[in-house]
């Protein structure tokens, strides 16, 4: 018998070391991109201590006049960096996106997963994958031709004249450049996510405890409502996270039809407001002029803290949706 | 009476169900229908052959650009991911792999803003590469990265373990056995994530922004202190223009990107249904 040969040898422990080169790289990226991000915020965090996360006026300061000193850190005269703007920007779309996202995903879902089969449903199936396949520019470019219109037209009077009555539905319908409208585009990116991870939940629910459920005499949304939904809860909850994390990450759709509101929070749902991700995304004119260089100090907090939001909800969605063996059926 | 109750709840809870379905239908012919049919009305194929001009012109540098960015981003991308995916699937042990796993995952959830951003704080301005297609590509590849890593991982393990051990029984090492045998059913798995990744490069906007910058001439072979134009980018700003000419590239711009798309998913889509309706390995 031959033996494997010395340069074969070599050769699997070279190979080993460069697919561990290539293994290792996510985490040398991650860990690269966290400590840069904080290191560049540090001036920041230093010239505005915790009213970074508590102000609403982000103000450049005079860039061609005095400096002011403060803390160790020089600034234009008058800048002042407040990030809660962007902050509620940022959590009250992604919220109105769940809103609409979740239950339309579990619908559609549930049809997938249940409802529809065959040539039809591989059709319907990838229709749904492709809308998580298109570019948030093209979702932006949506927004602007038909949704922005239609909401300053149609949809925000009709809301109005009919929930009115409500604080945050009342007031000033505006152009259609508003927190409803990035909501609604966020809810097209988070639709996708949610519906995809739910539908694998569901299609995992095991078919003897639906057949038990029909058998019982259950009618089938019974069997939805008491056995497969149940079922999937953690996992459909950590989907949900998921969606969430990206909603909040979400830049170019978001910065289209939002308004870009700066300085000042929304009134109400048809109000100009401006995300974390999409004021980035929209000041790089200033992080270029500002000569002492506090614009991107200051951008570079408001990604970190972006950074911190999506990666602690990512965290808590694998979390909830890892893969885990299950004791009995309805154990839930 | 309790029963008939029970029938109506059913048939409301299902009717409910295929509502938001048909929302999601609706949404989505909608959104494609909607771009298409601008786009179609803007686009002309002379703009295929013509760089920008001002407000106006063609696409030719953007189309280029997209191109060589999303290139460099591959080039870069695909040798770790692919290895990545290999190490994960073949050599860690479980619990190696799912931190792999999980790592990957994480850094697929990094906003695509805070990616350019970085980029743009360590290599446009710490390198001093400035607003370059490397520092661009570069972002790039932070975006596909974990997505072509975690495609060749899942298609490796499809692989079922017996065609290793008839490896290793013929005396090859692991190695061998990894680039003779075992990634030949994994292949179709592993191209599918691989076009899949460039079709996400192709569609990104955010990474970019703060990194190739824009340049209205055809993209130069430098690789840095050369700006870069891209296909979003026309989209996302021409927009904003007030004349109907920018308006047109916009749209045009937005046209060209959703095809390019459009053409590699159904390809993927297609390639994988056949493979699965042979009874081949479903991939990815």
């Amino acid at each position: 018998m031959r033996k494997v040969s010395k340069a074969a040898k070599a050769w699997d422990r070279g190979f080993r070391v460069l697919a561990a080169i290539g293994a290792a790289s996510p985490a040398v990226f991650l860990a690269a991109i966290a400590a840069i991000v904080l290191v560049e915020s540090i001036p920041t965090i230093r010239f505005m201590g915790f009213h970074f996360l508590t102000e609403t006026r982000w103000d450049m300061g005079n860039l061609y006049g005095a400096l002011t000193h403060r803390n160790g850190i020089t600034a234009p005269a008058g800048a002042t960096y407040g990030a809660l703007v962007f902050i509620v920007g940022t959590l009250l779309s992604s919220i109105i996106a769940l809103l609409i996202a979740v239950p339309v995903s579990v619908a559609t879902a549930l049809v997938l997963a249940y409802r529809v089969r065959g040539p039809l449903g591989f059709l319907l199936n990838i229709l749904v994958e492709l809308l998580a396949g298109i570019p948030s520019v093209v979702i932006g470019l949506w927004g602007i031709l038909v949704l922005v219109p239609w909401i300053a037209n149609a949809f925000a009077p009709f809301l109005k004249s009919i929930l009115g009555f409500i604080p945050f539905f009342g007031g000033q319908t505006g152009t259609g450049y508003s927190l409803l409208a990035s909501g609604i585009v966020l809810a097209m990116m988070t639709v996708p996510i949610i519906t995809a991870t739910t539908r694998d939940l569901l299609q995992q629910v095991p078919v003897l405890a639906r057949e038990g459920g029909l058998g019982i005499g259950m009618t089938s949304w019974e069997v939805v409502r008491y056995i497969a939904l149940p079922y999937i809860r953690e996992g459909f909850i950590g989907a949900v996270a998921l969606g969430w994390g990206r909603a909040m990450g979400e830049t170019m759709a978001v910065l289209m039809v939002s308004g870009n509101a700066t300085n000042i929070l929304p009134q109400n749902l048809y109000s100009p407001i401006s995300t974390m991700a999409a004021f980035i995304a929209n000041q790089l004119d200033s992080a270029e002029t500002d000569a002492s260089g506090m614009a991107v100090h200051a951008l570079s907090e408001l990604a970190l803290i972006l950074l911190v939001i999506t990666l602690a909800t990512n965290l808590v969605a694998r979390w909830l949706v890892r893969p885990r063996r299950r004791e009995g059926v309805m154990a839930s | 009476m309790r029963r008939r109750r029970r029938k109506w709840k059913g048939a409301l809870g299902w009717a409910l169900a295929w509502l938001g379905f048909a929302l999601v239908l609706f949404g989505l012919i909608d959104l494609v229908g909607s771009v298409l049919w601008q786009g179609l009305r803007s686009f002309r194929f002379s703009m295929l052959f013509q760089p920008t001009q001002g407000i106006a012109g063609g696409l030719e540098n953007a189309i280029l650009g997209t191109f060589e960015l999303v290139l460099i981003g591959v080039v870069f991308a695909a040798p770790l991911g692919v290895l990545g995916g290999i190490f994960t699937s073949e050599f860690a042990s479980p619990r190696l792999a799912a931190a792999i796993r999980f790592v990957a995952e994480v850094l697929s959830g990094v906003p695509s803003i805070v990616i350019g951003y970085f980029g743009y704080l360590l290599l446009v301005l710490h390198f001093h590469w400035g607003f370059s297609a490397l520092a661009g590509g570069v972002a790039l590849t932070l975006i596909m990265l974990p997505y072509i890593l975690r495609t060749t991982d899942t298609s490796l393990q499809q692989v079922p373990l017996l065609q290793r051990e008839a490896a290793w029984a013929l005396g090859m090492t692991r190695t061998q056995a990894i680039l003779k045998t075992v990634w030949r059913p994994a292949a179709s798995g592993m191209a599918t994530g691989l076009l899949l990744a460039i079709a996400i490069g192709l569609g990104e906007t955010a990474p970019l922004l703060y990194t190739a910058g824009w340049n209205s001439n055809n993209p130069s072979l430098a690789l840095t202190h050369s700006q870069v134009g891209y296909l979003t980018y026309v989209a996302y700003t021409y927009l904003d223009e007030p004349y109907a000419q920018a308006r047109q590239l916009a749209y045009a711009a937005g046209f060209v990107l959703l095809m390019l798309i459009l053409i590699i998913q159904l390809v993927v889509r297609f390639v994988v249904w056949r493979s699965s309706a042979r009874g081949g390995r479903s991939a990815a």
